[in-house]
């Protein structure tokens, strides 16, 4: 791709500290009119909830962490403010996509790894980000983005662990990248 | 006077059609800022594109300030909005984890939805595999349940756990902010790479 062309592309991204405040503001939203922040991985919760419930209605009493959750979702997990939430991240990142014509079917990944290495370190990593968004109840959204903006102490620490976590581990997975 | 739900200003329902449109915007802002691109995420590990510090740290701030500036005009009612709880030890090890599965993966739960909207198939299976990841730590969780609740702190604010004002905490996050992003912008210019 040639120089020109990057710009081009590059300039159809919102500028990032435009793009933060415009971020911000829908946090600030989501806090005043719902008392609570963002999120994204509760969803997926709700779903596997619901799953499991479908598939074998006694398999969820035999998992306290899921029957938990589903008590406290008066009978139905997917009635929850966060499924609602990110069927609508998906339609507004699907508009934005759209309008910015970047609606394409496309495994993305560096011309020096194989779509196949790519995937597969995709699925590995989708795995572990399921598996400790659970542990540190919310993601990168959840609680590290919402818990700072309320000044919470685990939210930042959360997000430490994160950003910290994946710099210490940017060199071995270099090959990946860049 | 907000927080509207929590007031009961309005209704359960109306709440739940606000969180949809509340999504939109959320997803709108996540994709137009390059966010469903796992290649623009991990930029930021390898200084070639510091977008997520930018947006990420910009966005805090902004909500942040607009909570507390909303609270001193008395349109907010503080008490009333969620503060995650700090359960010290799943936070740090869940937070490690997650971090693992963001330089392998590439995107983090939101950001993979935003990916998967626009046609990412290696977004798609980062989504197969948060689910398999929810429901592997429900199938074990037995074995984390200790960990899980280990060291709970109540709901502290990280202003409060160090002595401080909200304000002056705040006014600290912003410089350390503008700092970082000082940095950014000298590592996008030393470390760049035209395509990706």
């Amino acid at each position: 791709m040639s120089n020109s062309k990057t710009e081009e592309r590059g300039r159809r991204y919102l500028n990032p500290y435009v793009g933060g405040v415009l971020l911000g503001l829908v946090l600030l939203a989501a806090n005043f009119i719902s008392g609570r922040g963002l999120g994204a991985s509760g969803a997926v919760k709700s779903v596997v909830v619901t799953t499991i419930e479908a598939v074998d209605k006694d398999a969820i009493n035999t998992m306290p962490f899921m029957a938990d959750y589903a008590e406290s979702h008066s009978g139905s997990p997917m009635k929850s403010w966060l499924v609602f939430e990110m069927l609508g991240v998906i339609v507004g990142g699907f508009l934005s996509g759209a309008i910015a014509g970047r609606l394409k079917l496309k495994v993305e990944h560096s011309p020096k790894i194989t779509s196949r290495r790519r995937l597969v370190f995709a699925l590995m990593g989708g795995v572990l980000f399921g598996f400790g968004s659970q542990l540190g109840r919310g993601c990168t959204s959840g609680s590290a983005l919402s818990g700072m903006a309320v000044l919470s102490m685990g939210g930042f620490i959360t997000m430490m662990a994160i950003f910290g976590t994946a710099f210490a581990l940017a060199y071995f997975f270099r090959r990946n990248w860049i | 006077m907000g927080p509207l739900a929590p007031y009961e200003i309005i209704s359960e329902n109306t709440n739940f059609l606000l969180a949809f449109f509340i999504g939109i915007a959320f997803g709108w802002v996540l994709e137009s800022s390059g966010f469903s691109s796992s290649r623009k995420l991990a930029g930021i590990f390898y200084g070639y594109d510091a977008v997520v510090l930018k947006v990420f740290f910009t966005g805090a701030i902004t909500c942040m300030l607009g909570l507390l500036f909303m609270s001193l005009f008395g349109w907010i009612d503080l008490d009333l909005v969620y503060v995650n709880p700090t359960y010290l030890t799943s936070a740090i090890i869940g937070g490690v984890i997650m971090g693992a599965g963001f330089i392998m993966g590439g995107f983090c739960p939101g950001t993979s939805f935003c990916g998967a909207a626009i046609g990412k198939i290696d977004a798609m299976v980062f989504v197969v595999g948060l689910f398999i990841g929810v429901y592997g730590f429900a199938f074990t969780y037995g074995w984390w349940e200790k960990l899980y609740y280990a060291n709970y702190l109540g709901e502290p604010k990280l202003s409060e756990a160090l002595g401080m004002k909200d304000g002056l905490f705040g006014l600290l996050l912003i410089i350390v902010a503008l700092g970082m992003f000082v940095v950014a912008e000298w590592a996008e210019k030393k470390f760049p790479r035209e395509e990706y």
